[in-house]
């Protein structure tokens, strides 16, 4: 009746349909099982990301790693009748293989891979960059099994002109329009012909949970997560760049030269992320530690640097006026995030941060402030820090 | 009806018009109580239709959707959350020439329809009462949980 009564607009209710404003939020540890200290961002689309004393396993189980969705996830999901297509300009044959098929023809290798989001520290920047506020919690590190995209690659043949692979999946679109996909981004020849690079079918031993690319999903460890395409159809091997949805400038991208916070810059301007730059994270303590005088206090943590590995991780407890050495693991394999930990007594009585610090194998180290604004605010990998009080 | 006196035509005609808005009064209050079915695919290609929702706040906040109480969250409502949660705006904070940006894209590139008339009023609403807050080059840790730690 209000429809009626002096309401400027009059739209027919979709038949059926309740509107999202009187549905009740859904809780994530129901829908997909997670810890229920995972932070909600967004319940339509989907993202959840975990805090850092949630990621402090040295592999990531499912309940803590992040979730990232630009569309709805996939409801009906048959691995049965599920087939991969490879197809484009460049591919010698299109060639169309059942999941079965995969698992069976190629040799299945397993990694321990980090994804991390293009957008993770996000909620730094000012200005504020329009997206998921992502603080640090958007990046996971667990044990991915399948084939290698590389062997599939070579076995359908790929022509001379090849120079990107682009992914085609099944979620939908948030319009519910089936001719829009929700993303389509891809990666370069070079990086999908890694050792590393996997069409994945399970992660940590089971079946990929479903919101995380559930029966195939594309792994591309290092280049902002958006690259590893869920829910996996399609290939195209393309003779340029991949032009799919969300592949190309603004998305996934940062200006090529450095701009002052604010600027508004054209596309042409912009360049598409690949390697994602030297990070760190300390999962033990908590922030938020008290601590009686005298009472040494262990921290603990993990760093990654894509395709390099990780020199030394620092820590500071006087913002940086000076620096002292972790102890740290070599990575179980290249991706794969590396484990740090150290002693730390301090001075006295009153309030401290602990601040830790990655450098990589190139000598570039994460910066203290938040570094180069762009307009997507991608690519914070500023230092993680945590609270401590000693009385 | 001509030979009918004209006050009763008036009747007669008022009485067939209460019928029809009651009948389509009747029509839409029947079909906004269910839930989607499991695989249903619902276009989401207009606003919602939003009622009530005055009942639904507190302390200066809608609940179920988190958006701050102000003229023209109903608009928001029904023009913001068909296709995304109000959470991806509760998140976000720009200056009213960053909001309107946001629109066009939705519009050019995520099938956002023409907000016409209303347009104004939500942009009102995004810049007044989620513009940008300035921190410094990094912001404070905040929102400290303090607890002892157990060794």
């Amino acid at each position: 009746m209000a429809t009626l009564l002096g309401v400027d607009i009059v739209y027919a209710l979709p038949e059926g349909y309740l509107p999202l404003a009187l549905q009740p939020n859904q809780d994530p540890e129901k829908r997909f099982g997670k810890h229920k200290e995972m932070r909600v961002l967004n319940d339509l689309p989907w993202n959840i990301e975990a805090q850092a004393h949630l990621l402090d396993d040295m592999v990531t189980p499912a309940d803590k790693m992040f979730v990232r969705n630009n569309g709805l996830i996939p409801e009906k999901i048959d691995p049965d009748s599920w087939t991969l297509t490879i197809k484009g300009e460049s591919v010698s044959k299109e060639k169309t293989y059942s999941l079965k098929t995969l698992k069976s023809q190629f040799p299945t290798h397993t990694y321990q891979l980090v994804l991390e989001c293009g957008g993770n520290g996000r909620s730094e920047y000012y200005p504020p960059a329009k997206g998921n506020q992502w603080t640090i919690g958007a990046v996971s590190c667990a044990h991915w099994t399948g084939i290698r995209l590389r062997d599939v690659l070579q076995d359908v043949g790929v022509n001379d002109d090849a120079v990107y692979i682009g992914y085609y999946g099944s979620d939908t679109h948030l319009s519910r329009d089936p001719g829009k996909n929700p993303i389509s981004r891809g990666i370069p020849l070079s990086k999908a012909m890694e050792d590393q690079t996997l069409l994945a079918f399970a992660m940590n031993g089971e079946d990929i949970p479903v919101a995380h690319g559930h029966p195939l999903r594309l792994i591309a460890s290092g280049f902002p997560a958006s690259a590893s395409g869920k829910w996996i159809h399609t290939l195209s091997v393309r003779n340029k760049v991949h032009d799919g949805e969300k592949m190309a400038p603004p998305s996934y991208s940062v200006p090529c030269e450095p701009v002052e916070p604010g600027t508004e810059v054209p596309n042409e301007d912009m360049c598409i992320i690949e390697d994602m730059p030297v990070k760190s994270l300390i999962t033990y303590p908590k922030s938020g530690a008290l601590l009686k005088v005298g009472q040494n206090l262990n921290i603990r943590g993990h760093a990654w640097a894509g395709a390099k590995r990780i020199q030394s991780v620092q820590y500071s407890i006087d913002f940086g006026a000076t620096w002292n050495a972790c102890r740290l693991q070599n990575p179980v394999n290249r991706f794969a995030w590396q484990h740090f930990e150290a002693d730390i007594s301090f001075p006295g009585k009153g309030y401290y941060e602990v601040w830790a610090k990655a450098t990589d194998s190139d000598g570039i180290s994460q910066p203290m402030l938040t570094p180069g604004w762009n307009p997507k605010g991608y690519l914070n990998n500023a230092c993680h820090r945590i609270a401590i009080k000693i009385s | 009806m001509q030979h009918l006196p004209s006050s009763l035509r008036l009747l007669l005609g008022a009485g067939l018009l209460v019928l029809v808005l009651v009948g389509l009064g009747v029509y839409f209050q029947a079909e906004n109580n269910t839930i989607p079915e499991d695989g249903e695919i619902i276009h989401a290609d207009a606003p919602l239709q939003v009622d009530g929702i005055e009942a639904q706040v507190e302390n200066g906040i809608h609940v179920p959707t988190g958006l701050i109480a102000d003229e023209g969250l109903r608009l928001v409502i029904a023009h913001c959350t068909a296709c995304h949660s109000s959470k991806l705006v509760t998140q976000n904070r720009a200056d009213r020439e960053g909001w309107e940006k946001m629109i066009r894209w939705m519009q050019r590139t995520q099938n956002l329809w023409d907000l016409g008339e209303q347009e104004a009023a939500i942009l009102d609403y995004l810049s007044e009462n989620y513009a940008p807050v300035q921190t410094g080059r990094r912001p404070p840790l905040t929102d400290i949980d303090w607890y002892e730690l157990k060794e």
